[in-house]
This record gives structure tokens, C-alpha cells and sequence, in this order.
């Protein structure tokens, strides 16, 4: 591992002006990915702003309904916290079935959403990778490629997400909160970025991953009030029942009246770069019978646009599958 | 930017400070092995995989290998070392003893400290991955051997001595609960 600098920060304008814009700086939150990173090589940070003992660690309800959560909130705090249960179920669902309760208990909002891929050849650095070295290659294109990307990926990578935080977000639609230092006179600025904003699409770009401004700092997620979000659900599958990454996953919110879809969320897991928010299923869904072959042509328009690799096509199958259990378990839900 | 890559810490470990100067680089984990002869702490994948260098920070279980000793400064960290109350086992010990959950005993300081700050996870009322029903006016879901294997999935055993750990996290639970009722009722008696 590489030499690094360590400050602490204590404040946020304290944490933004600590960083600078010095690209060899990265602020430490948790730790769980970037000093795991840090130890193969693949993050070689000059200097360290650790950020986690920023007052960025509540959990506060907006006015109407919706919930703010600071950018340090533990993942642990945050699946356990009442009103994310109650209003944000599949959200909680979603923070539960990632990582281990150690992790979880280190592991920060901000992180989780800045978390890398865990594909085996960014994690490798002897391979080439566009996304760890840009222009060096995509070895999974035609290697190792079983968990990479069906939708929304490039000819120069098909690596996945790993949070599965982030697809619960991406369904409900949460606005990330930065600071940078681009205010007037040294001072910091805040900015916002909708979830669906927030990740880039791949292109030629992959080393790219968010929307971000340089040296800007997650301050925290807000989650806009949504009825339809107090009946969702989080299904990830994976391949053994507890601690891995997921092969596929769904977050799913359904609101149904008199038989027909009236509101729906739907957001796909471990399928593309980013929180896969799945618009077209959700189009099919609204104002039509709430029953089975909506459902499953509901998931048919969004994976219409599916480019599996030769050894992934199993994921089209297995998100089909699974948007059609997960909304109707929803609809059975709501009919009780 | 401050460009020196060390600092001197003081670490409150088991109630006790120790002052060190480290590499920013130094894990927790090897700090506590290495430099303070901390050995109970194990250090199995170092990389966050395999629950083996378990320790509690403020009470919390956390992965030591992936926490910077540095930045573990100012909180409190229990090692498996602090566990006990002199001579006197943890519950969770004394079940892992009295049911056999270990073979080797390697992964047995992570499986322990993991299982003490996740039985006090569950008593808080934390669901977890398989907990059917997550609404916070839900009954907490009782601490059955599947909601233990999936607390305790961050805690790896290659002997596959899982059977008895689930076992001994059973039967720790039941006897911290009964210790907790007996507390509980003294307690009362002594404000009557």
C-alpha cells in the first residue's frame, strides 16, 4: 500500500477545503471498500480526509412526509431506523440483504453509494480494465462475464454495481446533497443530483462514475415523499443465502385500485453500471390489470433493450422471473 | 496537506489507553497483534470477508482489517481480551465452551465478539434479512437458529463447526435474557 496522509475533518467546509482539489486525496467514510481497494492496489490515495466523524449522522423527516439521511448514517442505522421501515420498507430490505452486520455497522450512506465493482478484473490489477486504466481494455467482454451487464453497458465495460442500497434509492426516486468549494471566496457551495442523474451512463467513459463535481463530498439523501413507497419490497438473489453480492435483484413499491396498477416503482440490481431504474416496466404497468401477463409484459418492455453477453443471458430470465414474483407478492399484499 | 504518512494514537482498548505511533497504513488488526500483543484478535482473509478479526468499536462489531488504526482513535475497542469480567466468561464464552461451537478455535474470538454485539443488536430491536415482518410496530422476530445464521453470515468457520455455534448463540441469548429478567426484577425490588 502506498504511503497516505491523514487529517480529520470536522466539519463539512472543514472536510471540502481539507481535500482541495488535489486528485490524489479521498475522503474516508466507513472504509469497508477503500481500504479494501487500497490494500490490492487498486485506490492509491496521497492523503486521507476521514470524514466519519462529520455531524452528518441523523435520520430527520421532511416536511411532507419524506426522510433526510445524512451521509454517515451507518448502513445498520439506517435498515434499522422506524420510519425508513414504515415508509421505505424495500429500502431497509435492500441495506439488510447486502454485506454482513460487521460491515454494515461501518459501512456509510455516502460509501454505499460510491462503492466500486466488485468485477474480477477492476479488482485485479495485473488485467487491463477501462475503468480502473483507462483506454488499457475490457478483459470480461470475452472473459469472465457471468455477473456483468445485460443493460445499459459499453463495448469498453460491463461491470455492475454492487449496492444494493442504491437500487432502493433509484426506485424512490432520492436526490443526493453534495457541498464543494466552489462558493464564493473559498466558501463551499451545496449542490443536488437525482439518483437518475447521479451515476454516469458507461460510453466510452467508464473510470467516470458519478455526476459529481471534483473534490465534492456527499452530505446526505433525500427520499421526496411517496404513498406508493409504504408497500415495497426488496428481492435479491444470490448465489448462497446470505452475504454475497447479488446475481439479480428488484426493489419494487405497488399501489393498486380497483384491480388496476395505479402507482409503481420498479428498480433492477446487478444488471448494469448503476441502479438500473426500469421506466419502460413501469409505463407497461401503470392504469393496466394488475394480474399476471402485465407483469410479465411489463418486465418484457424493459429487458427488450437486454444485450446479453454469452455467459449471462441466464440474468433476462432471472429478472423476468423476478419482477413478475416480487409485484405479485405486492399485489397480494395489497389485496389483504 | 499534512505530508507526514505517521502519527502517535492513543487507542482506549478495554478500558485501557495505549499510545503508539503508527503507519497511517496500520489496520486496527495488525496494530492490535503486531504492536500491542493483542493476540486474540485473528486475522483470516484481511480483507473484510471472513469475520475473523471481529472486535467491538463503541460497542458495535466491526471487521478490525479494514479499519485504520488511526482513525480508531478516540473510540472504545473491545477485543475478545475484554470480553470476559475477570475471571468470570461472557455467557457467549461459556456456551461456546459448555456446546463445543469451534473445531480449530480460529475463527472462535470473531464468532464470539461477532455473536455478544449481535444478540445486543437483536434485544435493540434490529431486523435482518429473513425478520418477515420489518414494520417498527411488528413484534421483534424471535432469535431463531435461521435469524442467527443469517446474523452471524459475516462470520466464516472452516471447520464448519456451524451447527454447535448456532447452538451456543442459542443458548447464550436464552441465558443473558434469563440473567436480564433476574437484573430487571432486582431491580425493581431494590426502587420498592
Amino acid at each position: 500500500m502506498r504511503e497516505f496522509g491523514y487529517q480529520r475533518a470536522v466539519d463539512v467546509s472543514g472536510a471540502v477545503a481539507q481535500l482541495g482539489a488535489d486528485p490524489e486525496a479521498r475522503f474516508l467514510g466507513g472504509g469497508t471498500n477503500l481500504v479494501d481497494l487500497m490494500k490490492i492496489g487498486v485506490e492509491r490515495p496521497a492523503q486521507l480526509v476521514d470524514i466519519s466523524g462529520l455531524p452528518l449522522g441523523q435520520i430527520e423527516s421532511t416536511e411532507g412526509g419524506g426522510l433526510r439521511i445524512g451521509a454517515t448514517v451507518t448502513n445498520s442505522d439506517l435498515a434499522a431506523h422506524p420510519e425508513v421501515r414504515r415508509r421505505y420498507p424495500a429500502l431497509a430490505q435492500a441495506v439488510l440483504a447486502g454485506a454482513s452486520g460487521q460491515l454494515r455497522n461501518m459501512a456509510t450512506v455516502g460509501g454505499n453509494l460510491l462503492q466500486r465493482t466488485r468485477c474480477g478484473y477492476f479488482t485485479d490489477v495485473t488485467q487491463p480494465c477501462n475503468k480502473r486504466a483507462p483506454g488499457s481494455g475490457c478483459p470480461a467482454i470475452e472473459g469472465e462475464h457471468r455477473n456483468h451487464a445485460i443493460l445499459g453497458a459499453s463495448e469498453h465495460c460491463v461491470a455492475v454495481h454492487p449496492s444494493d442500497m442504491g437500487v432502493a434509492l433509484a426506485a424512490f426516486d432520492a436526490v443526493v446533497s453534495y457541498e464543494t468549494a466552489d462558493g464564493p471566496e473559498g466558501a463551499t457551495s451545496g449542490g443536488e443530483l437525482p439518483i437518475a442523474d447521479f451515476y454516469r451512463p458507461v460510453g466510452d467513459t467508464p473510470h467516470l462514475e458519478t455526476a459529481l463535481p471534483p473534490g465534492a463530498l456527499i452530505t446526505g439523501v433525500t427520499l421526496p415523499p411517496a404513498p406508493v413507497s409504504a408497500r415495497s419490497r426488496y428481492r435479491k438473489v444470490r448465489e448462497r443465502a446470505s452475504y454475497a453480492f447479488a446475481i439479480g435483484s428488484v426493489a419494487a413499491a405497488l399501489d393498486v385500485r380497483d384491480g388496476a396498477v395505479h402507482d409503481v416503482r420498479l428498480a433492477f440490481g446487478a444488471v448494469a453500471s448503476r441502479p438500473w431504474r426500469a421506466r419502460e416496466a413501469e409505463r407497461a404497468l401503470i392504469g393496466a390489470p394488475a394480474d399476471a401477463d402485465t407483469f410479465a409484459a411489463a418486465a418484457d418492455a424493459e429487458l427488450a433493450a437486454a444485450q446479453p453477453l454469452p455467459e449471462n443471458g441466464y440474468k433476462v430470465t432471472l429478472m423476468h422471473n423476478l419482477v413478475v414474483a416480487v409485484l405479485t407478492e405486492l399485489r397480494e399484499e395489497t389485496a389483504r | 496537506m499534512d505530508p507526514s504518512t505517521s502519527s502517535a494514537i492513543t487507542l482506549n482498548i478495554n478500558g485501557e489507553k495505549h499510545t503508539l505511533s503508527v503507519d497511517h497504513r496500520t489496520t486496527l488488526l495488525d496494530a492490535l497483534r503486531e504492536r500491542l500483543d493483542l493476540t486474540g484478535t485473528k486475522k483470516g482473509c484481511d480483507q473484510g470477508q471472513c469475520g475473523a478479526c471481529t472486535v467491538l468499536l463503541d460497542g458495535q462489531r466491526a471487521v478490525s482489517c479494514l479499519q485504520l488504526a488511526v482513525s480508531a482513535e478516540g473510540r472504545d475497542i473491545t477485543t475478545i481480551e475484554g470480553i470476559a469480567e475477570g475471571e468470570r466468561l461472557h455467557p457467549v464464552q461459556q456456551a461456546f465452551l459448555d456446546l463445543d461451537g469451534y473445531q480449530c478455535g480460529y475463527c472462535t474470538p470473531g464468532q464470539i465478539c461477532s455473536a455478544v454485539a449481535m444478540i445486543e443488536e437483536h434485544a435493540a430491536g434490529w431486523p435482518s434479512a429473513v425478520s418477515d415482518d420489518l414494520r417498527p410496530d411488528a413484534a421483534p422476530a424471535p432469535l431463531t437458529a435461521d435469524e442467527i445464521r443469517e446474523r452471524m453470515s459475516g462470520n466464516l468457520c472452516r471447520c464448519g463447526a456451524y451447527v454447535q455455534i448456532v447452538e451456543a448463540v442459542t443458548e447464550a441469548a436464552a441465558a443473558g435474557n434469563k440473567a436480564g429478567n433476574r437484573a430487571g426484577k432486582a431491580g425493581k425490588e431494590a426502587a420498592a
